[in-house]
């Protein structure tokens, strides 16, 4: 008798049990993943206030224009990974932009584009060569190569706009499946790839156990420099690509192209909760900031909002973001 | 005998200031648990780290297996079978376990792509061995830290180590962990693999250790058979002199009660502690690391805020929400960490005295250097700190004169009571003894003292009064003659004699 | 080895400014008028708005933080005290900007120094707030002091005392008020503890939080005059004319020798950095090259400066 009762209250308490830890892990990913809960407050919202929100076309809008910051911020996430940043990003952006559009005459659209994402590819090396090998912070070293490669650009374009005078350039990109742009599905691609190397290579494991503790990762016998190097290199690459893709885009190259669109993007990286201390977060989480980043500000435009406000909501929304943050991660480690 | 797998010998290492290995030698032989014993500063750990490749010896050399090596990175350690289990876990928290048992050594294809089934069956077999209930493919941030502890012993069998290295390992386990650990440790053994373990806890290494090497002052003092030893006389050994003569205990007048603590708890790291010192007492406090010692000084103090129970200190009740509160009632804390907590190392030593109490040396909120210089020269001549002037970068002192400069920065504005955090550690024995005979002025003079400390003959020699504390709790009281090593030891592994 | 390590360390004493000897002696020859009086005064007058902004911000980075927001801070500051000067004169003008300047040093103090945000993100945060807020508050379109002839206000960007501009006097008291504080002070003290060592500060009773909070109001302050010699100075101000100069001051900063890392640094030095900027600035103007050739000269000097700072403290050039 007693026995049975015993046995009723011990299955009755796993249960409870059972209940709980599934709610704590449901706690958990939300804590993991806010980012996907803040986007579908955001789409809930801006669905609610504009009927044009939620239209095929315009979340295809949203993805295209997300894509740019997008590349931009696949690349500050592997330097992040790292416990590093790269502010020169913008600059990058801006100078592969002018060499594609700046060098298609004389030497042809395709040698031109190659070009372009060398360049990005060469400074981002640059700036990892020189925080390997000097071990000055990479703050200081980006914010120089931030203003030497805008230096760079203004030189090459000689201030001024450059045009591309064949207009079927701008037409490569003009591919859709559905509403969404070729320029959003190679985002989608490299967000993607950049995942599975995160994930499943050698040098995606590496990331994250230099981020986390760069001594001991050395002490295990990873090459920690020629890591670093690796991933600024392609973090310039990823500013490359989004340097011509966005030429193409426009039909011009403007010497004053993506200025601060490092902040933007380091807005969405830390929006989505890759932590600026190296070692913990994800492209999912970085994909999750780019759409929201996005979906924020075209929502805001719909609704005719002043541009001011956009700069509003999004220091605000950058400053909420780290206290949750900080809420979340005291509470777990108590 | 079974062969001997490594060998030290003649291993000399320097560093800026301090030899920490002169001319040590040691073997291994397979199958055995070869424990490692001393002091803190005697250099078991700086041998630990020359013999898996963390530090490179300045002179001797290293035989594995009768091969003469040269160990230059713990990679290479690795490569030959040599593996240390670190005191401080070095995981990532963000990897797998898997992941972390071969970190840096992933098994990968020609495109550098994980081979994550294979190292997932490898690690979950490794895993199964040790008798763990968590897969290969659980973060290691989600672990407690028993688990991470398995998750660096797992790395040893995927390894194939044939020496296995165990720094300080129950450090911060609980009674049953510790029963698991050893487990561990014994089928290793079994397994024919040479063990060198770590402790400070004299039952353990009897418990568990074939043979003893004890060292002091980076010396090798001994290395006998657990079984012909005892616990007596490897103490003796670890500290190689009379207690009586070389501590100074205190003669003072004990005065009124100072400091009340009742019921003082901040869940997670102690519950109910309840204790009062007086004025010119000195209590001990001792524990292991990890027992929360720090936690009720750091909660004294005003660093943390307790959860519930009350401080009464000088007849007031009092609860400080910072240390400056804290230091305006006349309380010091010497924080267990000299580096991290005690010292601005960037700075030079007038700067550093001065800045507890910089209100006191200053009009109008600008300091008089004047009186702070007199203050640095008095305290130097009175704790013969060693050092080229109030200006110099305390980074450049050694660390026996840093930790004088950190208790004259605390004495230099009359503190009521003084609570020291390991004042000791990683301290040369002249300074060491000079700090503890200071330890008895302060309180002949009429300071209440709380020392903690786990070295035993140290809170035995200058105690008026212990405490024992484990896991979160006060656990006994000793005075006078009960105030020995047996029961210390017993009271903070659970052992009820008291 | 002991040969690297004094050539480097006689890089770092004199490397520098025997670099800028050089610089400016090369200028001088090509372009004779680079070290007149006239010119000097001129680049002075121009770094002292940098100069006042990063009098302020040193304070900041010794505490081992950043201020990114002082360049939107600027712009902010700058349309706010022009259009107030319109609407209810210049003294009322001043006060509400000094007191907007301390506001926002407040808010960038409470949340860095009180809730441990990451300073970095937070007044990255901060500056596209003050953007905005600078939109909203011009609609984006610029303002002109209406009588710039006759107002007072002219004194602070535009007049001179014993012919030297108003402006660089400005900047020098800042700079003997702000070095006295840093180097003489209590305050001062904990600034450079918490920087060299923000646990053990904490742990010997210093205030960690408010001293963080006041660098940071100390900040905006320094801003705040900053706007106002600004408004004076171009009578008017539009949504973009303090932008880059959170970078500008952070140069100069960085190439005057204080360490990001905190716990060193002075004021002089970072008025011999914002000032060896500005010359070079002037001088390759001067020299005939566009301006943003500056940009990529200022990359290659901060970055020589660091490294040659760092291969001397721990004596060897790579890491």
């Amino acid at each position: 008798m007693s026995n049975t009762v015993g046995m009723k209250k011990d299955s009755a308490a796993k249960i409870m049990t059972s209940i709980k830890s599934s709610s704590l892990s449901i706690l958990r990913i939300i804590r993991e993943q806010h980012i996907w809960v803040f986007l579908f407050i955001c789409m809930v919202v801006f669905s609610l206030a504009s009927p044009y929100f939620f239209t095929l076309n315009n979340i295809g809008n949203v993805l295209t224009q997300g894509s740019f910051i997008g590349f931009l911020a696949v690349g500050m996430t592997l330097v992040m990974l790292n416990g590093e940043i790269d502010l020169s990003v913008g600059a990058t952006l801006a100078l592969s932009s002018a060499l594609a559009i700046g060098l298609q005459e004389s030497i042809g659209i395709w040698p031109a584009i190659l070009v372009a994402l060398l360049s990005g590819a060469f400074f981002g090396f640059i700036n990892g060569a020189l925080v390997a090998l000097s071990g000055i912070h990479s703050f200081i070293i980006t914010l120089g190569s931030l203003m030497g490669i805008r230096g760079i650009v203004f030189i090459f374009t000689g201030e001024e706009a450059l045009m591309t005078s064949d207009y079927s350039y701008t037409e490569y990109p003009e591919i859709y499946i559905g509403p969404v742009s070729l320029t959003a599905m190679i985002f989608f691609g490299f967000a993607l790839f950049f995942q599975w190397i995160l994930s499943k290579t050698r040098h995606g494991l590496e990331t994250y156990a230099v981020g986390d503790n760069e001594k001991s990762a050395h002490e295990a016998g990873i090459r920690v420099r020629r890591h670093k190097v690796i991933n600024f290199t392609l973090c310039g690459l990823l500013a490359g690509v989004a340097g011509v893709l966005l030429s193409m885009r426009l039909g011009t190259a403007e010497p004053n192209a993506a200025r601060i669109w490092e902040l933007w993007t380091i807005i969405a990286v830390v929006l989505g909760g890759t932590r600026l201390t190296g070692g913990y977060g994800s492209m999912w989480k970085t994909v999750g900031g780019v759409i929201t980043l996005a979906a924020l500000l075209n929502g805001l435009r719909l609704l005719n909002t002043p541009n001011y406000i956009e700069l509003i909501v999004m220091g605000t929304v950058l400053v909420l973001a780290l206290i949750l943050d900080k809420t979340l991660t005291s509470s777990q480690s108590r | 005998m079974n062969e001997i797998v490594l060998t030290a010998d003649s291993i000399l290492k320097k560093f800026p200031g301090v030899i920490a290995l002169n001319g040590v030698s040691f073997d291994i032989r397979a199958g055995e648990v070869h424990a490692l014993m001393g002091e803190n500063g005697a250099g078991k750990s700086t041998l630990m780290k020359v013999l898996s490749g963390i530090y490179n010896p300045d002179e001797g050399a290293i035989h594995h297996r009768g091969k003469k090596v040269i160990v230059k990175t713990p990679k290479e350690a690795r490569e030959l079978g040599i593996l240390l289990v670190h005191q401080e876990l070095s995981l990532s928290p963000e990897l797998s376990a898997a992941e972390n048992i071969y970190l840096g050594d992933w098994p990968t294809n020609w495109f550098g792509i994980v081979n994550k089934r294979k190292m997932n069956a490898a690690a979950k077999t490794a895993l199964d061995e040790l008798g763990c209930n968590f897969g290969p493919e659980v973060l290691v941030r989600n672990l407690s830290i028993a688990k991470q502890q398995m998750v660096e012993i797992a790395r040893t069998l995927v390894f194939n180590a044939n020496v296995v290295i165990f720094d300080e390992p129950t450090g911060t386990l609980t009674t049953t962990e510790k029963d698991q650990l050893f487990e561990v440790v014994r089928s290793l053994r079994k397994k024919g693999v040479a063990i060198v373990y770590i402790s400070h806890k004299m039952d353990e290494i009897f418990e568990i250790a074939d043979r003893i090497t004890v060292l002091r002052d980076g010396e090798v003092q001994c290395t006998v058979n657990t079984c012909e030893s005892t616990i007596g006389e490897i103490t003796n050994r670890m500290i190689g002199r009379d207690l009586d003569q070389y501590f100074h205990r205190a003669k003072s007048e004990i005065g009124n009660q100072l400091l009340s603590v009742n019921k003082l708890t901040i869940r997670g790291f102690f519950k109910d502690v309840s204790f009062s010192v007086r004025s010119g007492e000195v209590v001990g406090l001792y524990g292991l690391i990890g027992a929360g010692r720090s936690e009720v000084a750091e909660t004294l103090f005003g660093v943390r805020r307790q959860d519930s129970g009350e401080i009464i200190f000088n007849k007031q009740k009092v609860s400080f929400s910072s240390p400056k509160q804290a230091i305006e009632k006349g309380m010091a804390l010497v924080p267990e960490d000299r580096k991290s907590q005690g010292l601005i190392l960037g700075m030079g030593g007038r700067h550093n005295m001065t800045l507890p109490h910089l209100s006191l040396y200053s009009n109008m909120g600008v300091p008089n250097v004047e009186n702070e210089l007199q203050i640095f020269e008095d305290y130097k001549t009175k704790l013969e700190i060693k050092t080229t002037g109030p200006e110099q970068m305390l980074s450049d002192l050694s660390g026996g004169n840093q930790q004088k400069l950190v208790l004259a920065k605390w004495l230099c504005a009359n503190p009521k009571l003084i609570i020291l955090d390991e004042p000791t550690r990683g301290v040369d024995v002249g300074s060491k003894s000079a700090i503890h005979q200071y330890i008895a002025t302060l309180a002949e003079q009429g300071l209440a003292v709380i020392v903690i400390s786990s070295e035993m003959p140290e809170v035995i020699g200058v105690s008026h009064r212990i405490l024992t504390m484990a896991e979160g709790r006060l656990v006994g009281e000793y005075t006078g003659k009960e105030m020995t090593e047996e029961n210390l030891i017993a009271a903070v592994s659970g052992l009820t004699t008291a | 080895m002991a040969i690297l390590k004094k050539a480097s360390e006689t890089a770092k004493k004199h490397g520098l400014i025997g670099g800028f000897a050089i610089f400016l002696a090369v200028v001088s020859f090509s372009s004779p008028e680079f070290l007149t009086p006239g010119n000097i005064l001129d680049v002075i007058r121009q770094v002292s708005i940098t100069g006042m902004i990063a009098i302020g911000v040193t304070f900041v980075v010794i505490t081992g933080r950043l201020d990114l927001s002082v360049g939107s801070m600027l712009t902010l500051l700058t349309v706010l005290v022009v259009d107030q000067h319109n609407q209810v004169g210049p003294a009322i003008a001043i006060a509400y900007t000094l007191f907007a300047s301390l506001l926002i040093g407040i808010v960038n103090g409470y949340l860095i120094g009180f809730m441990r945000l990451n300073s970095l993100i937070v007044t990255l945060a901060m500056l596209s707030l003050l953007q905005g807020a600078t939109l909203f508050y011009s609609g984006g379109s610029n303002v002109n002091v209406t009588n710039p002839q006759e107002t007072w206000f002219r004194f602070f960007g535009r007049s001179e005392f014993v012919d030297i501009p108003v402006p660089v006097w400005i900047f020098f008291f800042s700079a003997l008020v702000g070095s006295f504080v840093l180097l003489k002070t209590n305050f001062g003290r904990w600034v450079f503890s918490i920087g060299g060592n923000e646990t053990a500060s904490l742990f010997s009773g210093v205030q960690t939080r408010g001293v963080v909070l006041i660098a940071y109001v100390i900040s905006g302050f320094g801003t705040g005059l900053a706007a106002i010699i600004m408004g004076s100075r171009v009578m008017g101000a539009q949504s973009t004319i303090g932008q880059g100069y959170e970078l500008t001051v952070l140069s100069g900063i960085i190439l005057g020798g204080t360490s990001m890392l905190g716990g060193s640094g002075t004021i002089w030095r970072t008025v011999i950095g914002v000032t060896m900027l500005g010359f070079v600035q002037n001088g390759l103007l001067l020299l005939g090259f566009a301006y943003y050739v500056q940009w990529l000269v200022t990359w290659a000097v901060i970055i020589l400066a660091v490294w040659i700072d760092l291969a001397a403290k721990r004596g060897r050039v790579f890491v």
